[in-house]
């Protein structure tokens, strides 16, 4: 992810319908636009949901991709967030190997990042990690000399940022 | 019919299409759809059966195009809601207002790979504008308030309803609903708001760059048409005297025989109209939306043109070419705003002087007719010969439907389009085996005005079937099949494009037997090989109004439509007809 300004987060409040995701993933494949990340969830009012995606502005005019989006029936809201506007965040599970060999120099790695021990048993930490993507991006390099057994990332979601 | 009532769903539904105002519709039944066939029979709705889903579709389609109402058609699940694949595809690329009735198998079948199911709404999700599976027949009067609602209002387009077996069959429990008539309020479209008023001072900056534009050209789309404005552009062409084209989904949106009318753009457009907006400095496109087929190759285009683009549709707004001004609205409210906004700047007087370009028009005009040769004696028939005999022994108000091919842009070219509503093709999808059945729907919503389909030979082999419909049914439409045992237009690119290297385009001269066939199908069937037969042929047609008839007419199966301008190319290197290369412009 070299160019951080390239991501534009665009929110999303759809009705809460089955197929309202494969009518918007269906829109970006039929029209060409690449999604960088996606994160689905239910809002406080249930009649609706909220899908916040993440595009890369370089490969799909945003214009049209928002233009688009809302000719979407059941697409009621489009918020879209240029970087320095919001604030973003996206969380990680992983599980790291962390022998008795290697374990201090793990757990010093998880104080600094203020990352969260979830489980652990003699061989295995399993975390939570919760930022900015490119911090994710880094502590995940950071992680990957422990050996990396299996994460999981969420996609991103976003707020407008406070003036 | 008052609220409260308890009914079946499948009744429900024809009540609901009723409430709706259908009169009409086009379907064939099957396992799924059956419940709601038997409440058609008490219906007022008349249900035009006929012998391919597809044709269904198109039928749909030509009733819209003709009458401005939503088409609608009913059909089973699986291989007939496939069938409609293609009517919803081209309803949805040329922005027709149609609704689909699909059955499906039993909800909870669902999932299951039951007999004859198939993912209606996620097959089609990508050919409507909008589709619904119904779950529960309570809900079935508010989902066809909703279809019809999307349908038809915003960009007209397909809108399919699936509606499972059990929620309409009287003896499953769960089609049993209480009946209200559904109010907007019920619709329950959060999403949906299409905007129809233009923004006012966006629309005055429009009206200055008007006024002052010396080399304007209106360029008008299929918008006119759907917002029903070819009156409110007349009075604003005539006030500001610009010259207009008018594309393939918008010819008779603007009289061909007004002075400011310089007819179809694009691949096939007369020259005029093609270098008009090549060399304009302000494009004023109302409904339109700059299709490849009329801007060649885009970075070619109108290169000095600013551009005022007026739409129903927001995507459409600089999805293809950078605006100046981009106007979100009904073409008719945006038109009669901008002509007050003209009138108040100081409306025709007020104008630039256009002299200068005028007279390059008309200089163009002259110098570059569409022309064709005309065949010596005892040589095969023209095609653009016959569609100037067709428009002239038919009245003006004749309803014109056309196939996909080089008949279609001679249809186009040829025929004389003074009236809206008269010229019904598909443009977007470019669909063979259009013209039959949307002649028929035409003819079914037009019942006392003239229907001709200009068809092709590749065509009428597609959907010729509709002709029985036509005939059981009381249809009487007329079929000029322009017959050059080719698919032609294929048959062009590869003599212009590909050496003359002809693969798989010659279909054969003498099968099938078109006059045999025709009559089969309980329609009178002419053959014309000759220049001197044509009008007569005509005539003797259009004195048959008990039956379809199908003139087949033996084309030359060498003519090319011309003018040109080659895929790929900038409109600037339009091909002229062969007699009118080497002229300078
Ligand atoms: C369903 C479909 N298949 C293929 C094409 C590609 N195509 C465009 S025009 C054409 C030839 C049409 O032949 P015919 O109906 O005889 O018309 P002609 O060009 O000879 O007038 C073909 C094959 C198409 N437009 N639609
Ligand atoms: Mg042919």
């Amino acid at each position: 992810m070299s160019n951080p300004d390239r991501f534009h987060t665009i929110v999303t409040t759809v009705e809460n319908k089955p197929g309202v995701l494969a009518r918007v993933s269906g829109l970006f494949a039929r029209r060409g636009f690449n999604i960088e990340s996606l994160a689905v969830a239910p809002t406080d009012d249930e009649r609706f949901s909220r899908i916040t995606f993440t595009v890369d502005v370089e490969s799909a005019p945003l214009e049209q991709v928002v233009k688009q989006l809302n000719k979407l029936i059941n697409v009621v809201e489009i918020q879209e967030l240029p970087p320095e506007e919001c604030v973003s965040r996206e969380l990680m599970l992983v599980t790291v190997a962390a022998d008795a060999h290697h374990r201090r120099d793990l757990m010093e790695l998880i104080d600094d990042w203020r990352a969260y021990v979830l489980a652990e048993n003699t061989e295995r930490i399993m975390l939570s990690f919760s930022a900015r993507t490119a911090r994710l991006d880094e502590f995940e390099e950071c992680l990957r000399p422990f050996g990396i057994v299996e994460l999981q990332r969420t996609g991103r979601v976003a707020l407008p940022a406070l003036d | 019919m008052s609220n409260n009532q308890q009914m079946c769903g499948g009744e429900a539904l024809v009540k609901a299409l009723e409430r709706a105002g259908v009169e009409v519709m086009f379907g064939l039944p099957g396992g799924a759809i059956l419940p709601v066939y038997d409440p058609i029979i008490d219906s007022s709705i008349r249900h035009i059966l006929v012998r391919h889903e597809q044709g269904a579709g198109h039928m749909a389609e030509g009733y819209a195009h003709a009458t401005g109402r939503p088409g609608v058609v009913m059909v089973t699940s699986g291989p007939a809601a496939t069938n409609v694949v293609t009517p919803l595809c081209d309803a949805f690329l040329d922005s027709v207002p149609m609704v689909c009735i699909t059955g499906q198998v039993p909800y909870a079948a669902i999932g299951t790979d039951a007999f004859q199911e198939c993912d209606t709404t996620g097959i089609t999700m990508a050919v409507t504008k909008h589709n619904f599976l119904v779950t529960e027949a309570q809900d079935i009067p508010r989902t066809i308030r909703a279809a019809f609602h999307i349908a038809t209002t915003g960009r007209p387009g397909p809108v399919l309803v699936d509606i499972p077996k059990d929620i309409v069959d009287p003896v499953n429990p769960r089609s049993a609903m209480t009946w209200y008539e559904a109010t907007d309020a019920d619709m329950d479209l959060p999403g949906y708001h299409p905007i129809t008023q233009g923004d006012p001072e966006l629309i005055r900056a429009a009206a200055e760059m008007i006024r002052t534009a010396e080399r304007p050209v209106l360029y008008v789309g299929g918008g006119i048409l759907k917002s029903r404005a070819a009156e409110a552009l007349l009075q604003l062409a005539e006030m500001v005297q610009i010259p207009v084209v008018t594309t393939l989904m918008a010819r008779g949106a603007f009289p061909d025989s007004h002075d400011l009318c310089l007819g179809m753009p694009g691949m096939h457009g007369n020259f005029t109209a093609v270098t008009a907006m090549q060399k304009s400095d302000l494009l004023i496109s109302l409904g339109a939306r700059f299709d490849d087929r009329v801007t060649g190759k885009l970075d070619g285009f109108a290169p000095d043109a600013k551009i005022i683009h007026v739409d129903i549709d927001p995507a459409e707004l600089g999805k293809v070419r950078r605006v100046d001004i981009g106007i979100q609205g009904d073409c008719r409210l945006v038109i009669e705003d901008l002509t007050t906004a003209m009138r108040e700047i100081g409306g025709t007087d007020a104008q630039v002087d256009r002299g200068a370009w005028r007279s390059t028009i008309s200089g163009w005009q002259e110098k570059f007719p569409l022309v064709y040769e005309q065949s010596e004696l005892g040589e095969r028939l023209k095609p653009q010969y016959v569609l100037e005999e067709l428009r002239d022994n038919n009245p003006a108000d004749t309803i014109v439907t056309s196939g996909v091919g080089q008949h279609q842009m001679y249809a186009s070219q040829y025929w004389k389009f003074d009236y809206p509503y008269t010229w019904i093709n598909s443009g977007g999808l470019g669909t063979m085996g259009f013209s039959i059945p949307a002649a028929i729907g035409a003819k079914v919503g037009k019942p006392d005005r003239r229907v001709w389909a200009v068809d092709g030979d590749g065509c009428f082999q597609m959907t010729a079937q509709e002709l029985v419909t036509a005939s059981v049914e009381d249809i009487p439409i007329k079929v000029a099949l322009l017959n050059n045992s080719y698919l032609g237009m294929v048959r062009q690119w590869q003599e212009m494009f590909y050496d003359e290297r002809f693969s798989e385009v010659y279909l054969s001269e003498q099968t099938p037997d078109y006059v045999k066939w025709s009559e089969a199908m309980g329609c009178v069937g002419i053959r014309v090989e000759s220049p001197e037969e044509v009008a007569p042929a005509i005539t003797k047609a259009n004195e048959i109004n008990d039956r379809p008839v199908v003139v087949e007419f033996r084309t030359d199966p060498r003519e090319n439509v011309f003018p040109m301008v080659p895929a790929g190319k900038s409109n600037s290197e339009l091909v002229v007809d062969p007699s009118q290369q080497g002229l300078e412009p």
